[in-house]
């Protein structure tokens, strides 16, 4: 076994998480190349929220599907940095809004 | 980075083709990884590659050229001596006053570097081809004052002019083809458009042909030419006709590249994986006859590279014979993986 979580490796290996659960597997990638045509949102727009979204669950394998993909679709670096800015910034709001729930209990506990 | 020398001014042992060779033979494809890929045409039942209706004669007027990009799987720059001569050249017009194929194709290194290259041009325009293509690289249009007619010369001549642009912005470009290449390139295009070429009311072709500037492949080709369209146009006022998407093969200075900046296996990973059997019925070597600068005959252009002479008992313009070139069997190894990737890949862009 090797001596670390994530190998790069393993990311060419992911088709094969359908070997041992065939109708699961295939109804998961089925399900995730029809959402990345073309749509109402351009594979484009969707390849940069994956980038934003794959840097918030913190998925290293997302990180270099998408920035590759993003550098194949001609996204500049300033866009993807953007989108991973964008991330961020609903990641620490998503943080700091409960400072509203500390803000309320404080003042309910204090006299 | 763009680079200063060629492999071969570099002495460097990518500069043998027999060691490129070995290399995609070898590693990855040995070990029970990889297919080779003749192993993975036959499961189509496509080996031995056979060709087709020839189509294109693709002439390589030379290895000299005024740029050393980082991708050129050709190793040209301005140290590269190889230049075809009069006297080969008279023998390609020889052939392409017979032949069946309807496009003729120059290229380099920079053909327009080529010293008897407008002699060349006005000879084989006579021959009454259809389609004359010119490989430019644009930025020779700025490269010295003896260039700047070029585009009224192309025009003249109603030639087709094929030009390289990685990029439609300036710092990819410059990354893979050199420091000021960008603005050169953009100035040329518009020198281009100003002489008439992809302008509404004239015949005159011009098309840009896209590499990645990376360890990457590229994406759909129309998707691509709107972004190039839409981008050159609102900057610069630039009009082309068609953008040609072409996968970066893994030989010469790109595969230099692919192994320097550790990215070879995961490269060769991914042209597996991206394999089309719908693109190999259509690769260009099934439709094109490519000639060195010294008058032997390839496959293609990549083979050239490698020294793959055709498979043939004619290999020399000297002997050129289409009907026996036509029965001969391409001549095939694992940077081919590099024309059936995703939507395949040729010198006219996808494929399938």
């Amino acid at each position: 076994m090797p001596k670390t979580y994530y190998n790069p490796d393993d990311l060419r290996k992911f088709g094969e998480i359908t070997e041992w659960s065939e109708e699961l597997g295939n109804k998961f990638f089925d399900y995730y190349g029809k959402v990345f045509e073309e749509g109402a949102l351009s594979a484009r727009e969707k390849s940069l929220i994956a980038l934003a979204v794959s840097h918030v669950v913190k998925c290293p394998y997302c990180i270099d599907a998408y920035t590759k993909d993003g550098l194949q679709r001609g996204i500049t670096k300033e866009e993807m940095m953007e989108a991973v800015h964008a991330g961020a910034a609903i990641e620490s709001g998503a943080t700091l809004v409960h400072g509203v729930q500390m803000m309320n209990k404080y003042d309910k506990l204090s006299m | 980075m763009a680079l200063l020398k060629s492999l071969s001014a570099r002495k460097n042992d990518l500069s043998k083709p027999e060691n490129q060779l070995a290399f995609l033979s070898n590693g990855i494809f040995r070990e029970g990884g990889l297919p080779l890929f003749k192993d993975k045409i036959a499961e189509s039942g496509n080996y031995p590659l056979k060709p087709k209706t020839l189509e294109i004669l693709q002439l390589n007027l030379g290895y000299m050229c005024n740029q050393v990009c980082s991708h050129c799987h050709v190793d040209a720059g301005p140290d590269r001596k190889e230049i075809m001569t009069q006297e080969t050249m008279q023998q390609c017009l020889e052939v392409i006053k017979t032949t069946k194929a309807h496009t003729l194709d120059l290229t380099g290194g920079a053909p327009e570097m080529n010293p008897n290259f407008r002699w060349f041009v006005e000879e084989a325009s006579k021959a009454g081809i259809k389609d004359f293509i010119v490989r430019s690289n644009l930025t020779i249009i700025l490269a010295n004052k003896k260039y700047h007619d070029l585009p009224e010369f192309f025009k003249k001549y109603n030639v087709h002019v094929v030009s390289s642009l990685p990029f439609y912005k300036r710092e990819k470009t410059d990354k893979q083809r050199g420091s000021g290449v960008f603005d050169k390139s953009i100035k040329a295009l518009q020198m281009l458009n100003k002489v008439g070429y992809a302008q509404p009311g004239t015949n005159l072709k011009l098309d840009l042909a896209y590499n990645p500037a990376g360890a990457f492949l590229p994406t759909n080709q129309e998707a691509m030419e709107h972004d190039f369209k839409t981008a050159l146009k609102e900057d610069f006022d630039i009009d082309f006709n068609q953008l040609f998407a072409i996968t970066n093969l893994p030989i010469s200075r790109f595969l230099e590249y692919l192994i320097a900046s550790e990215n070879y296996e995961d490269y060769m990973y991914e042209l597996v994986n991206a394999y089309n059997p719908e693109a190999v019925k259509n690769v260009m070597c099934t439709n094109t006859i490519s000639i060195s600068w010294d008058g032997w005959l390839y496959d293609c252009d990549f083979n050239q590279m490698l020294d793959l002479k055709v498979a043939s008992t004619v290999k020399h313009i000297s002997d050129y014979n289409e009907e026996l070139l036509n029965n001969r069997n391409i001549l095939i190894s694992q940077h081919c993986y590099g024309c059936t990737a995703g939507a395949g890949s040729s010198c006219q862009g996808s494929t399938a």
